[in-house]
């Protein structure tokens, strides 16, 4: 693997991510549990494709083949995508977003904000960019959680639950590979292994503050590094990809 | 020291193009007639983030996707803003909900027609938020002070929203054949429903002669849609689209277009509940609301914790 073709997976891989994660959170839109709720979550999809956006838009330039970043997101297949699994995972109620949300958010804030040095001046100023809005969304999502794990039973129960769901897709975030290796020595990529103490700390003061319990098992998901997905992620794509492949000559 | 007349003063200050305030009084029909009317216009914000919201997973660029995403934030933002301005008139939001939910408070019509196509979102946009500015520019010098200065901003994101309802509608009809066919199917299916959405014709319109004499309205229904046929022509003349109308056509005596009325018995079928869409729309929104019970139910019972070790400590 060249370095060029570590930067594209790269870009790629962070670009996937955060359009399938957003295009997950924007089902809530019009459907929130409450005016405002419903706002604050369509604002967070908004940020989040905003960097998917910019994100796919680097990897097709990095890639030099003449493809653009809707090329990328409307007309690759469901094996060429390398969003992480947790991204994917259907909503739920409204404590299994917030809760898988809180994951992603603790673990973007420490690994954008790590990115934002990377040697490579496009990551980095799209890093730079998405800490303040990711600042927001963790004090978001982390405040929920607190609120449901001390709020009544229901919220409680719930919440529980949509951890319990969750939790075997959190050990992915850390994962690397080639591409890692490659980028790392370059001074680009984030070396994952170094935010994870820190994650797990955050993160076990979270669950704790709402009284919940870590699921016992410790096996991990894995196999969006290489493709592998849940079942849900053809369905997304199948909706998300569908007008743009039924005129693939169009221009929007 | 003579008795003061509320009424008189009212009077005189409408007469004086002044503002109405929250903590001035008001006549009973005049906070009545507004609290319907600003209640409805919100609903309608709310409502009608669903047509839209519709399409927001299938956009078919990533551009076009933050594009509707934010368009239909913002509705959800004008329906904040109007809720608080009907709020100051001394109705609850619960209170108004709930009429939206039980189906006893109305929206506007035109959210109970489906938006089938993408090039519906553009013409969403183009024609029923361009017939929505129609009725809200006026509204920005409406006689309540809240609500006058709700819609200043409204008014501002709505055209905003209808430049890109155009924009996209531009895509398609310079599009390949199939995105033009697109974008003709979709301004001939909104057509009629937009000009409907001007209110029925002055003749038969019940509540305009108070309305007009408020302020709360400042041109008649027949007027505003009269304007509207009259700046949306040469729009789509330049799209080279062609209006469902056969009697369109310029008038030059009067100085506009003359066009067919639309059907005022399919107006009245909608809102009656006989849309297509109706009985859906309704389901969804409580659809939404009741799943959001438990939500709610435990924000409120976090919040009367944090207050009870609040006054403890």
């Amino acid at each position: 693997m060249t370095s060029q073709e570590a930067l594209f997976n790269y870009s790629l891989r962070l670009g996937d991510t955060s359009i399938i994660l957003a295009q997950r959170l924007c089902e809530w839109t019009g459907h929130g549990p409450f005016l405002e709720e419903d706002l604050a979550l369509t604002n967070i999809a908004l940020d989040i494709f905003g960097r998917g956006k910019a994100l796919l838009e680097y990897a097709a330039k990095v890639e030099g083949k003449g493809r653009t970043e809707d090329d990328l997101a409307f007309f690759r297949t469901d094996r060429e995508f390398f969003n992480t699994l947790i991204t994917e995972l259907p909503n739920g109620d409204y404590a299994k977003t917030i809760i898988r949300q809180a994951m992603i958010d603790c673990f973007d804030l420490a690994f954008y904000t790590a990115l934002a040095n990377s040697k490579d001046e496009t990551l980095a100023g799209i890093a730079a960019k998405s800490i303040k809005e990711i600042t927001y969304h963790k004090r978001h999502s982390f405040s929920w959680v607190n609120r449901f794990g001390n709020g009544t039973e229901e919220s409680f129960n719930r919440l529980q639950q949509g951890l319990d769901e969750i939790w075997a897709f959190t050990g992915e975030l850390f994962e690397m590979n080639e591409t890692d290796e490659i980028l790392i020595k370059e001074g680009i990529a984030v070396d994952l292994n170094l935010l994870k103490a820190d994650w797990e700390k955050e993160i076990n003061q979270l669950l704790t503050k709402a009284n919940l319990v870590i699921p016992e098992t410790l096996f991990m998901q894995k196999g969006s590094r290489k493709g592998l997905h849940t079942e849900h992620l053809s369905y997304i794509l199948a909706e998300m990809q569908s007008l743009p492949r039924m005129h693939p000559n169009a221009k929007w | 020291m003579g008795v003061i007349n509320f009424e008189d003063l009212f009077e005189a200050k409408l007469a004086k193009n002044d503002m109405i305030e929250p903590k001035d009084w008001m006549p009973e029909n005049y906070r009545k007639h507004l609290i319907r009317q600003i209640s409805q216009h919100a609903h309608s914000e709310i409502v009608g983030m669903l047509p839209e919201g519709n399409w927001i997973t299938r956009a078919p660029s990533l551009r076009a996707k933050l594009v509707l995403l934010a368009k239909v934030q913002d509705e959800g933002g004008h329906g904040l803003y109007l809720y608080t301005a009907a709020e100051s008139l001394g109705i609850s939001r619960d209170e108004m909900l709930e009429a939206l939910l039980t189906g006893k408070a109305k929206y506007s019509s035109i959210f109970n027609y489906p938006t089938l196509t993408w090039a519906d979102v553009g013409a969403v946009g183009w024609l029923v938020d361009g017939a929505a500015i129609m009725n809200q520019v006026m509204l920005q010098r409406t006689s309540y002070g809240p609500y006058a200065r709700a819609m200043v901003r409204i008014c501002k994101e709505e055209s905003f929203h209808q430049r890109q309802g155009y924009e996209l509608m531009t895509h398609l009809a310079f599009g390949t054949p199939a995105q033009k066919e697109m974008a003709q199917d979709a301004l001939n299916r909104w057509w009629y429903p937009t000009l409907m959405m001007f209110g029925p014709p002055d003749s038969e319109s019940p509540n305009s002669e108070n309305a007009i004499k408020w302020r709360i309205k400042r041109e008649t229904n027949d007027q505003l849609r009269q304007r509207f046929v009259n700046q949306t022509m040469p729009q789509i003349e330049y799209l080279g689209l062609t209006v469902p109308d056969k009697n369109l056509k310029w008038n030059e005596a009067k100085k506009g277009y003359d066009f067919s009325e639309p059907d005022w018995v399919e107006f009245k079928n909608v809102i009656k509940g006989n849309g297509i869409c109706n009985k859906e729309r309704l389901l969804s929104r409580n659809k939404s609301h009741k799943e959001g019970e438990w939500v709610r139910a435990a924000a409120m019972a976090y919040a009367k914790k944090q207050n009870e070790n609040y006054e403890a400590a």
